[in-house]
């Protein structure tokens, strides 16, 4: 990390960017927030470990037109993100410096509070040099978890670890990936329809519409949302009527279809745990399977699957009862 | 649940019609003096391309039974190639109700010209008894109920 800072604060003082996208430290240690740096004093908080889970890709959108340079510091699996938003003309790639950051799988401290850590004080070993086990140091005393069982689910599905836009890349990456990312959406594929009737119903029952998964998503970037009221003042706010309760999270998932880089923000930001990410991979399944593979924010030029066709098109009965047959 | 005059259930059906052939289908059906139910509530708009998957969506939650689109014949369209980008969209929208659990068959895509009239009739009354033999809907409407 300390390599990555001293390239940062080296970028800032020699004028090359006017703000650097980043994390710093939060009020816990495995909570650092995303912050944008303008000085060499602020970046003395900056911060990169196993817990930088955000995706600063969107951040740029709103810098796009500022003056000077902006540096971030982008993940492999952000990089996607950021194509995607060039491809749709969000985000300004002359006023980009992008840092790819060396990844080893980011943690989730969910996973700590399960095997029944609390009171934690503070977090050795999730440095991104680190090797090795994580040690919780907590006030009930010293407790260790391997890195592995501490990481994030879509850490296990990862996409690889390469920068697919980079201007500089500093760190090592470690492959996590261990487990086919449709494993889950081809097990859901095969309950019976009531059972996955059941399933959604009492996943999305958790919902509570706080919008956390629509702010965070790069892919939602729409500058009027349909989710946004046009009404005024406190009325936008309350704003949820019996469609948008039921519906929010298929049209959320449809709007983003083939545009969704599956970076698994919505699920990581939900509060009430909802595999959100089930969603968005069955579309990318479905897109794999209908009309060829496509990773999204792969290839900047690339025509997203929605915005193409073929003469030759399966029909859509075709798509369904696939699994009958 | 609303019932006809024999206490069976009485389907609510949705049928978005483009203007250009379908629509049109429907109007030579009615004067070849060929029958479709009469709780198919037709909703004429211009393009099959037109239908956005939140319309299918809204028309169940308002209390549809089923939700047809009739479009043009791949190539025939009156745009050009509205009813292609129609064909992909609906086919992954179907693709994902049927993976959230809602049965098969409570939406279809049908391509249906001007001069079908009778395929116009025949579909709808298939479409209109195979509703009617699902029932009505009910999971789309409590995808999320407050437990």
């Amino acid at each position: 990390m300390q390599e990555l800072k001293n390239r940062l604060i080296q970028l800032i003082s020699d004028g090359t960017v006017a703000r650097v996208i980043g994390w710093k430290k939060g009020d816990m240690p495995y909570n650092p927030e995303p912050a944008c740096f303008s000085t060499v004093e602020e970046l003395e908080d900056f911060v990169y470990d196993g817990f930088c889970g955000a995706n600063l890709s969107k951040m740029m959108i709103e810098v796009a037109n500022l003056e000077g340079k902006t540096a971030v510091c982008l993940k492999p699996c952000d990089t996607y993100s950021f194509n995607q938003l060039i491809r749709e003309h969000r985000v300004n790639r002359e006023n980009a410096y992008i840092i790819g950051v060396g990844c080893r799988g980011k943690l989730d401290i969910e996973k700590a509070r399960k095997a029944g850590i609390k009171g934690i004080e503070a977090i050795e070993g999730v440095g991104i040099e680190g090797e090795g086990d994580v040690t919780f140091k907590t006030i009930y005393g010293d407790k260790a978890m391997a890195y592995s069982e501490l990481l994030l689910d879509r850490c296990h599905v990862c996409k690889g670890k390469d920068h697919m836009v980079y201007d500089e890349v500093i760190g090592e990456s470690k492959d996590t990936a261990d487990s086919d990312r449709f494993d889950d959406v081809k097990k859901i594929e095969a309950m019976s329809s009531a059972e996955k009737f059941a399933y959604f119903q009492n996943e999305l029952s958790k919902c509570i519409r706080c919008n956390a998964c629509r702010n965070v998503c790069p892919a939602c970037s729409c500058r009027k949302c349909v989710f946004d009221n046009t009404k005024f003042d406190s009325q936008q706010r309350a704003n949820v009527d019996s469609f948008e309760e039921k519906m929010f999270h298929i049209i959320r998932a449809f709007h983003v279809a083939g545009r969704c880089t599956d970076c698994g923000e919505c699920s990581r930001v939900c509060p009430q745990g909802i595999p959100l990410h089930l969603f968005n991979r069955k579309f990318i399944k479905d897109i794999d399977d209908f009309y060829g593979e496509f990773q999204a924010g792969k290839d900047p030029e690339a025509q997203s699957p929605l915005t193409d066709f073929t003469f030759e098109d399966l029909e859509p009965k075709q798509a369904v009862g696939r699994g009958e047959n | 649940m609303p019932m006809n005059e024999n206490n069976e259930f009485k389907p609510l059906i949705v049928a978005f019609c483009c203007n250009w052939c379908s629509y049109a289908g429907a109007d030579l059906a009615g004067s070849s003096r060929l029958t479709y139910p009469e709780n198919v509530k037709i909703i004429r708009v211009p393009c099959s391309g037109r239908v956005n998957p939140m319309f299918i969506l809204r028309a169940f939650e308002r209390g549809a039974d089923g939700v047809i689109i009739c479009g043009c014949h791949p190539g025939d369209c009156h745009y050009s190639t509205g009813n292609y980008y129609a064909r992909r969209r609906m086919a992954l929208l179907f693709s994902m109700l049927e993976y959230m659990g809602i049965e098969n068959g409570r939406t279809r895509v049908e391509w249906c010209s001007a001069a079908e009239g009778a395929k116009f009739s025949k579909t709808m009354n298939e479409f209109c008894e195979k509703i009617a033999s699902l029932g009505e809907n009910v999971r789309l409407g409590d995808l999320r109920c407050k437990n």
